[in-house]
């Protein structure tokens, strides 16, 4: 079993947002960086199958220099070896031909994603690499079991979520429960020092979009409070003053 | 401009999120809607009413569940066939699924999360919402054909058009494309779908258990709102999966959003931050989700909530 797992290296959940020059740099002061969360859900499954199956879980990352730590985070957490493409992951685009590239060389029977990542929220590179293998893809999957050449997998969709059978290779981008988050343990962390991590350069340079600006959603105004036995009170603010009754 | 909007149907009736992506689509151009699978066509030429034209209709039974393979091959070829320069489709489990894979076929520049109408001033410019909600960001789509992917509440809906021409669409599908097989199919039937809600209540841990969720619903269907939870609480298996809202769940926008015993921490408001007017309900003045409501009540949930449910049926008989 050939798993690539796709990771992003993205701010933790409970960063503070900010922007600099004029809005067009995205603030890194005082952030930290982790793997993204739903990538880290690819991540378990993907080890955890592998543990069972046997075989190699390769991750990839696209990527300046900087992510090199979340690496070998997800090196400790089992991955057995990692490249990064080396070039800012400008547009979705641009990042699934460097991942398509990759894999066309790869021979892989998975290749697992996060749903989204959490700094763009695009949800769009797992169809984009499918398509570019000609490929099936499949997203959000919430369960992941493989027998032989083939897959029974869940995947959430509006109000429940529908099973499918399918034959490998394929696409999907997962998200809990798929897995449980895994935390490297002290051997995991030994061992990622030495596990290759190999640098290559972008094969393509194509992008079909680009940010001209950031800018933060206007501040909230005070909240108004309501005694616990006048509930008639907030009725009639939802009633008059928002108007949503 | 000529566009082409992808409508989903649930329950054979045309979702309200693809309404709003018919009257985004209109404020663009001349739009021609697209639907795919068994449906009324009396239902589908009521897309007229929200600016369409003229809907597209690939009355395809293979079509009836929503295979992404097909699905984007299906929409890659209405592109072609009405030669629109712009795809617009509502963010939906699907369509998220699906367009990634129509933008790498046709060649298209996609932005999904799109909040606002786009700014034709000086290219084509939208604005994304990024970082879960917490930001936004103006996108130039630099290619001929443009797939925008929008959220709730991008655009005011539009219901004063008239009924829309229904054609059939012949999709040529290979076989090929169907090679996944439905196994089962699990959805709560007749509940109001939390990511088309107007109108949401959550639960979190403080409800104490799964026995405890009348009281929600009793709220919910008193406003015909959809329910929904914080992460724990589906963790627990207290409620569904579908209904975790959140960083790792799903992200509304309704225009009220109810929490009831939820601390409010980062990774739940990130889910609800879109929302329009926040009510929070918690018996810790302390907890953090005040800090991000507009209306808010310190009281137990026990307590408040039966009371609150009364008042507003009696306000809304
Ligand atoms: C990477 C990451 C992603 C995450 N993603 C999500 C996500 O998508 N969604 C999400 O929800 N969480 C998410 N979390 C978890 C999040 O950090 C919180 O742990 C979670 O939201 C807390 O849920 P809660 O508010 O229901 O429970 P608690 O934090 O336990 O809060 C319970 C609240 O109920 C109140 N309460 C207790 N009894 C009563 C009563 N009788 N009446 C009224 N109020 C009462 C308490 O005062 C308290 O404020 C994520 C965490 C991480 C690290
Ligand atoms: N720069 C990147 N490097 C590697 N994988 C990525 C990168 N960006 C996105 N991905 C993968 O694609 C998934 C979906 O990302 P997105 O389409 O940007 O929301 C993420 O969860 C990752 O698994």
């Amino acid at each position: 079993m050939n798993i690539l797992v796709c990771i992003t290296h993205v701010p933790d959940t409970t960063s503070r947002i900010a922007f600099t020059d004029n809005n067009t740099q995205f603030d890194k002061n005082g952030v930290q960086f982790i793997i993204g969360p739903y990538d880290d859900y690819a991540l378990a499954r993907a080890v955890e199958l592998r543990e069972a199956n046997g075989g190699k879980v390769t991750v990839i990352n696209v990527g300046e220099a900087e992510t090199e730590p979340t690496i070998r985070k997800a090196l400790a957490i089992g991955a057995d070896e990692a490249v990064r493409v080396n070039a800012f992951p400008s547009d979705s685009f641009f990042v699934a031909n460097q991942i398509a590239e990759h894999a066309k060389g790869g021979d892989y029977d998975l290749i697992l994603m996060g749903r989204e990542s959490i700094d763009f929220n695009g949800g769009m590179v797992h169809g984009m690499v499918g398509e570019l293998l000609g490929l099936p893809s499949f997203s959000p999957v919430m369960s992941l079991e493989i027998n032989g050449d083939k897959a029974s997998l869940s995947r959430e969709i509006e109000g429940g979520k529908e099973k499918l059978e399918v034959s490998l290779p394929f696409v999907a981008g997962c998200q809990e429960p798929i897995a449980e988050w895994k935390i490297p343990n002290m051997r995991g962390i030994m061992s990622a020092r030495t596990k290759p991590l190999n640098v290559v350069e972008p094969t393509d340079n194509t992008t079909k979009t680009a940010v001209s600006a950031y800018e933060l959603p206007p501040a909230k105004g005070a909240v108004k409070m309501v005694d616990k036995d006048n509930v008639e009170e907030l009725v009639s603010l939802l009633k008059n003053e928002a108007k949503v009754l | 401009m000529s566009v082409l909007v992808f409508i989903e149907t649930e329950e054979g009736k045309i979702k309200k999120s693809s309404r709003e992506a018919i009257s985004y689509g209109a404020a663009l151009g001349e739009v021609t809607a697209l639907a795919l699978g068994e449906v009324d066509s009396g239902e589908l030429a009521t897309a007229g009413a929200n600016g369409a034209s003229k809907v597209l209709h690939a009355n395809d039974a293979r079509l009836n569940n929503g295979l992404i393979q097909p699905y984007a091959e299906a929409i890659a070829q209405a592109l072609t066939a009405t030669g629109a320069n712009i795809l617009v489709t509502a963010k939906s489990s699907l369509a998220d699924a699906v367009v990634g894979r129509v933008a790498v076929k046709t060649g298209a520049a996609l932005a999904s999360n799109v909040a606002d109408l786009p700014d034709t001033s000086n290219g084509f410019v939208v604005k994304r919402s990024i970082y879960t909600g917490k930001a936004f960001a103006n996108v130039s789509l630099d290619a001929d054909t443009k797939i925008i992917a929008i959220k709730k509440n991008a655009v005011d809906l539009k219901e004063d058009g008239g009924s829309a021409a229904v054609e059939t669409f012949a999709a040529n599908l290979d076989d090929s494309l169907f090679g996944t097989t439905i196994t089962a199919t699990e959805k709560a039937e007749g509940d109001v779908l939390l990511p088309e809600a107007d109108i949401v209540v959550s639960g979190g841990r403080g409800l104490k258990g799964p026995e405890n969720w009348g009281i929600i619903e009793d709220l919910a269907k008193t406003l015909g709102a959809a329910t929904g939870c914080s992460k724990p609480v589906s963790d627990m298996d207290w409620r569904p999966h579908h209904e975790h809202v959140g960083q790792t769940g799903i992200k509304i926008a309704p225009t009220l959003y109810i929490a009831v015993g939820i601390s409010g921490a980062i990774q739940h408001l990130a889910g609800v931050n879109s929302s329009k007017y926040i009510v929070v309900i918690n018996k810790d003045e302390e907890a953090p989700f005040f800090k991000a409501a507009d209306y808010g009540i310190v009281g137990d949930a026990f307590e408040v909530l039966p009371k609150l449910t009364e008042a507003i049926k009696q306000a809304l008989a």
